[in-house]
């Protein structure tokens, strides 16, 4: 309890960066898997490799990965931007299959309502198919959030800032309360981001409150 | 480009691949703790979460831990029992077991839940016992979902014993560290390649054991129906 007091600039710090690092990821993961999953949803042909790929993709270790990508788009070992990439990929890898699958799961009924009605094709998907895909894709989303804050603190390894920091300095000065403090600090993160994916959720779709609630 | 070319030659030197640290000695490692851990962490996990799925007690328990386990840093825990259980193969493969049990106990009780109830029901009614129930209808029925468990966490202690060499523990992560430490690029790379491979190829085995692993009269039915 000491140490934490006597650190709170330091835990601020490395909490700083520890968002700044995995909250970028987690919201390009979801702009990205919006149309990549239609697409999977949309034309069947593509549906097996889309998943395939994404399956694969979420197979690859971490670590490796963040040493791989530099040789891949030109970055620093030490840059955050890896990071960002790798956790960007890992969120689409989950993500992509809840979008398919929440659109697969829309009423044909609805679609074929709105299509009566003269709706054009955008505006059907970002008013009609889209919300009753967003309980689904909200489940994912929550899955991805927690993994993303869980897996932002590899990246200490190679001295990118994050709340894995106190895993590596607490390891290397022998400091067991702050490798707990890191711990703890990363599960609450992990846990406020999914209740407040839940808020907003049950904000933007009060009529999903019960799907949001058994999903994940 | 180039590098990742640098990269593959240092993969291919045949000189690197022998001897005590060489490459196929590192490999052989990292497979070797993946194996054990996912085998330690499934004689514990498989028998609880079995009986959670027979029975349907604990239920909340094994769904609350699992889920809580995705948000556990594994660095942290690996760190963690460093720091508690010094030097050795000890304190990284407790970390292993931890973090490979939650996928295994979820995919055992949730293969048993999605067994038909109707199956257990006609079973009953034709006289199985309650220990014939589990072993000739839930356990083989249940298998394929466990398979896919077992896969998430040897994937997982792949990715999590890469990280192990920055607590003192072997495998192909030496070569990780060590390329960091003499900011050799091409050692880094490589063994990041190596690793890649090496989950890539234990991911396909573990899809073609979850295949074979459905019963034959389930494949059987799935035939007729789409037939």
């Amino acid at each position: 309890m000491n140490w934490v007091l006597d650190n709170l600039p330091l835990i601020a710090d490395r909490t700083w960066a520890h968002l700044a690092t995995s909250l970028p990821a987690i919201l390009a993961a979801l702009l990205i898997s919006v149309p990549l999953g239609w697409v999977a949803h949309r034309y069947r042909a593509l549906n097996g490799p889309v998943l395939t790929g994404a399956g694969l993709m979420y197979a690859i270790p971490s670590l490796p990965l963040f040493i791989v990508l530099p040789a891949l788009i030109g970055t620093g070992v030490r840059d955050v931007v890896n990071v960002v990439v790798a956790l960007t990929l890992y969120g689409v890898a989950l993500l992509v299959r809840s979008v398919a699958d929440g659109l697969d799961g829309v009423p044909p009924e609805a679609r074929s309502a709105a299509v009566a009605l003269g709706y054009p094709p955008l505006r059907r998907f970002l008013t009609v198919d889209l919300p009753l895909a967003g309980p689904v894709v909200l489940s994912g989303l929550r899955v991805v959030a927690v993994s993303t804050v869980s897996l932002c603190t590899v990246g200490a390894v190679l001295g990118i800032p994050s709340l894995g920091m106190l895993f590596t300095d607490g390891f290397q000065r022998g400091i067991l309360a702050e490798i707990l403090t890191g711990i703890v600090l990363t599960v609450v993160l992990a846990l406020v981001l999914d209740r407040l994916l839940v808020v907003l959720g049950r904000l933007a779709m009060p009529w999903a409150r019960k799907t949001a609630e058994v999903g994940a | 480009m180039n590098q990742l070319w640098e990269a593959v030659l240092w993969c291919l030197d045949p000189a690197r691949w022998t001897g005590p640290s060489g490459i196929a000695a590192r490999l052989l490692e990292h497979l070797g703790y993946t194996l054990l851990a996912v085998l330690i962490a499934a004689a514990i996990a498989v028998p609880i979460g079995w009986w959670v799925g027979h029975t349907g007690k604990g239920r909340g328990a094994a769904v609350a831990v699992s889920g809580a386990a995705r948000a556990l840093p594994t660095l942290g825990v690996l760190t963690l029992a460093a720091l508690l259980l010094g030097i050795g193969l000890v304190a990284p493969m407790t970390a292993f077991v931890i973090l490979a049990i939650p996928s295994i106990l979820a995919a055992a009780y949730a293969g048993f839940e999605a067994v038909d109830r109707r199956v257990i029901d006609a079973a009953r009614a034709q006289g199985y016992t309650g220990a014939q129930v589990l072993w000739q209808i839930e356990v083989p029925l249940g298998l394929p979902v466990l398979v896919g468990g077992l896969r998430s966490a040897a994937l997982q202690v792949v990715a999590t014993a890469t990280l192990a060499a920055y607590v003192g523990a072997g495998g192909l992560g030496r070569y990780l560290f060590l390329g960091l430490k003499t900011q050799d690029y091409a050692m880094m790379l490589g063994s990041s390649l190596l690793v890649v491979v090496l989950a890539l190829v234990l991911d396909g085995a573990f899809a073609l054991a979850g295949r074979a692993a459905v019963p034959r009269g389930v494949t059987v039915a799935r035939r007729g129906v789409t037939a």
